[in-house]
């Protein structure tokens, strides 16, 4: 008797929706069992990382707030994802776009306005956008991989941050400190909307979603991003641009990057050294494990959310290191990949001794 | 194998549940409850590490009439917001935010508890509930100075920084300054690594520093990483924060001692007696607050004498390296002659003395 593998002729519908929830299971357990080999209580520190920012309201307010810039950037990201367009920047994307807000900002320190937010809200954006445009050109004009020139164009952005924060932007009032003015009123978003405790961004993303899942269901270009990710030579054929594409699913996710760096700096009220907090890569995983479906992607952003939130509560509570949230991170981003194989294969037992036609596992 | 069972998820929610319950029928009794925040982890054998070192000082002397919790690696970033308010909200009444990056986030969860004192370490803003406590350790900076200055041969020493932020440039112009009262000629070469922890990063700037020509390299970052560098190449260096010997015990001439724990056990009691207030400290050699750590065996007499008179001259108040004059980078007179840099102008200071080079 063996294990058999065998390709589906088509992707498994059921093991695409069934895999991600499987893969945040399995992570579960096999959390549970590294805890207790490093010597912690497994049960609890799984029980805090992933049930008491559910279960304690008081830590909603924090979850919504993480993930709100997660569900953004990785709304954008699975677009990309569709055509098999890798934009791993957008990180870079996300500085870039809120050092463009904090530019209008600088520039409106002494004004009010209605006008300031939208404002800022859009330059960032068209910021990230054109960050995200350097990847398009090189990959349009000279074939330079996506993956790359992205990646690279991250610590560009670092540096700039750092060289404007502890120059030209540095706060005059901040004993020398390399951080930038706060904002001003004016400048800011309401920490939530109302009374309800959701933070302004949660609300955005949750429009965000809708209108990507328009998007992409609804429309020519949505079909067109999907065609040429699934059957490029045969999209071409029918009259798609490649190229058009590679510049639109990456300045839509550097645009959307940028929207997530603007809402969160008005979260923080200023830029400092500590601001690029790795968003951009974790928004990966996110459209990974959301299946970059929209509304996949709105859940697996909550779910990473919680593995933020839980891995601080796990610090304090059993005293877990802090790189836990990221090791779960990464557990979950392994979990998924290799579940792929269940989306792609059937898994059957044989009684028959002369192995089928199949790979064996 | 553990496995998860759904019995055990009962007994985990009935556990978690009844916690409050516990908080509240036991406050009585209760000792008076203090956090940390800390920026690295306790075993950076730095900064962090000195930090925790005063936490366990608190515990032994208060013993059962206090009760301290902490949280390592916190990020300098908005997760620090969250955090402070778990605390806060465990019902720690006292809670010390270690780095300055913390700042903004310790002022906005101050806001939300009233109730709950705060001291942040090496900010400047302060509020009815929140303190501010630093350490001049430029003064341990000019007892290290003197002692690159007598010990390099090239004459050309290094400095291995976090940020561009005042203490580090109070720190690398000390350095130079106190070197170059030794040995006029001194350079000192500097390299910024935009990290406080990170050991591949710290190595490979020292390397930078040892390949400049630097035969004596300070270090303004955590780990004692740079040391362990030194030791292999031959040359030499400086403990930050704690003791770091043991790591490199040739390259190791020194350190800088940052002493928490009599800071801590002051605040934690007049906490507890009601007598805290918001107040701002900046304390050195004299009070204790910076340390010398033994020099290592093979330093030469004579220059263990120099750098103790250093010493000597920071608690009898009759030395400061900051006096003039002093030039800046360029040349231009900054300080005249015979006056002295106060504490207000070394807070803010953002220019580097002559003969410190950025590499």
């Amino acid at each position: 008797m063996r294990l058999l593998l065998e390709k589906r002729r088509e992707p498994s519908r059921t093991m695409l929706v069934l895999t991600p929830v499987l893969s945040v299971i399995v992570i579960m357990v096999l959390g549970i069992i590294i805890f207790d080999g490093l010597g912690y209580d497994g049960q609890q520190a799984v029980w805090e990382l992933f049930f008491t920012p559910v279960l304690d309201v008081y830590k909603w307010r924090d979850v919504a707030s993480k993930a709100a810039p997660l569900i953004l950037i990785a709304l954008g990201l699975s677009l990309g994802n569709q055509a098999k367009i890798w934009n791993i920047g957008a990180e870079g994307q996300y500085i870039v776009g809120a050092l463009g807000a904090a530019g209008i900002a600088f520039a409106t320190q002494s004004m009010t306005g209605f006008w300031i937010i939208p404002l800022m809200i859009i330059t960032g954006m068209v910021c990230g956008a054109l960050y995200a445009g350097i990847p398009a050109v090189l990959r349009t004009r000279y074939g330079v991989s996506e993956v790359l020139s992205s990646l690279m164009f991250v610590y560009v952005s670092l540096q700039l941050l750092s060289y404007l924060i502890t120059g030209p932007w540095k706060d005059p009032d901040g004993h020398n400190f390399p951080q930038t003015a706060q904002l001003t009123d004016a400048q800011l978003l309401p920490h939530e909307l109302g009374d309800s405790g959701i933070p302004p961004g949660l609300l955005i993303a949750l429009i965000a979603t809708i209108l990507f899942y328009v998007l992409v269901a609804r429309t020519i270009f949505g079909f067109s991003v999907r065609a040429i990710g699934e059957a490029p030579h045969a999209a071409r054929y029918g009259g798609f641009s490649s190229n058009g594409i590679v510049w639109a699913t990456l300045m839509i996710s550097g645009a959307m990057a940028g929207l997530a760096g603007v809402l969160e700096l008005m979260q923080l009220t200023r830029l400092n050294l500590g601001y690029p907090s790795g968003y951009g890569f974790t928004a990966i995983i996110v459209s990974l494990l959301g299946r970059s479906h929209p509304v996949g992607v709105f859940i697996a952003g909550i779910v990473l959310a919680i593995t933020y939130v839980g891995g601080q509560v796990a610090q304090t509570v059993v005293h877990v290191p802090n790189a836990t949230a990221g090791l779960f991170q990464a557990l979950l981003l392994f979990a998924i990949l290799a579940s792929d194989l269940l989306v792609r294969y059937r898994v059957r037992l044989s009684v028959s001794s002369s192995p089928a036609k199949g790979t064996r596992p | 194998m553990t496995k998860f069972t759904r019995r055990d998820f009962v007994k985990t929610v009935a556990a978690a549940s009844a916690l409050p319950l516990i908080g509240a029928s036991a406050q009585a009794a209760e000792p008076f409850k203090v956090a940390f925040i800390f920026l690295g982890p306790v075993g950076d054998y730095g900064w962090t590490w000195a930090h925790d070192k005063g936490r366990r000082e608190l515990e032994a002397a208060l013993g059962g009439a206090v009760k301290t919790t902490y949280v390592e690696n916190v990020k300098e970033d908005a997760s620090a917001i969250p955090i402070l308010r778990d605390l806060a909200r465990q019902g720690n009444k006292l809670i010390f935010a270690t780095s300055f990056g913390y700042m903004d986030q310790v002022l906005e969860v101050a806001k939300e508890f009233p109730d709950v004192k705060f001291e942040h370490c090496t900010g400047f803003k302060r509020a009815a509930n929140v303190s501010t406590y630093n350490s001049r350790f430029h003064e341990g900076r000019a007892v290290t100075g003197t002692i690159a200055g007598k010990v390099s041969k090239s004459g050309v020493i290094g400095y291995l920084g976090s940020f561009k932020i005042p203490e580090v440039v109070m720190g690398v112009n000390a350095f130079t300054l106190a070197a170059q009262a030794v040995n006029p000629k001194i350079q000192t070469k500097l390299v910024m690594i935009d990290s406080w922890f990170d050991p591949a990063k710290e190595t490979a700037a020292t390397e930078t520093l040892a390949n400049l020509g630097c035969d004596v390299i300070a270090t303004h970052t955590d780990s004692p990483a740079p040391l362990q560098f030194c030791q292999k190449k031959g040359i030499f260096g400086f403990g930050q924060g704690a003791d770091m010997s043991k790591f490199a015990p040739k390259a190791h001439l020194t350190a800088i001692e940052d002493i928490w724990g009599p800071h801590y056990i002051a605040r934690v009691k007049a906490a507890i007696a009601g007598t805290w207030k918001s107040e701002d400290f900046w304390d050195g050699i004299k009070e204790g607050a910076v340390k010398v750590s033994a020099y290592n065996a093979a330093l030469p007499k004579e220059v263990q004498d120099a750098a103790n008179k250093v010493i000597d001259g920071y608690k009898a108040g009759s030395y400061d390296v900051f006096t003039g004059p002093i030039y800046d980078q360029g040349g231009a007179l900054k300080v005249k002659e015979g006056q002295k840099m106060g504490l207000g102008d070394l807070a803010t200071i953002d220019w580097y003395v002559k003969g410190i080079q950025s590499a």
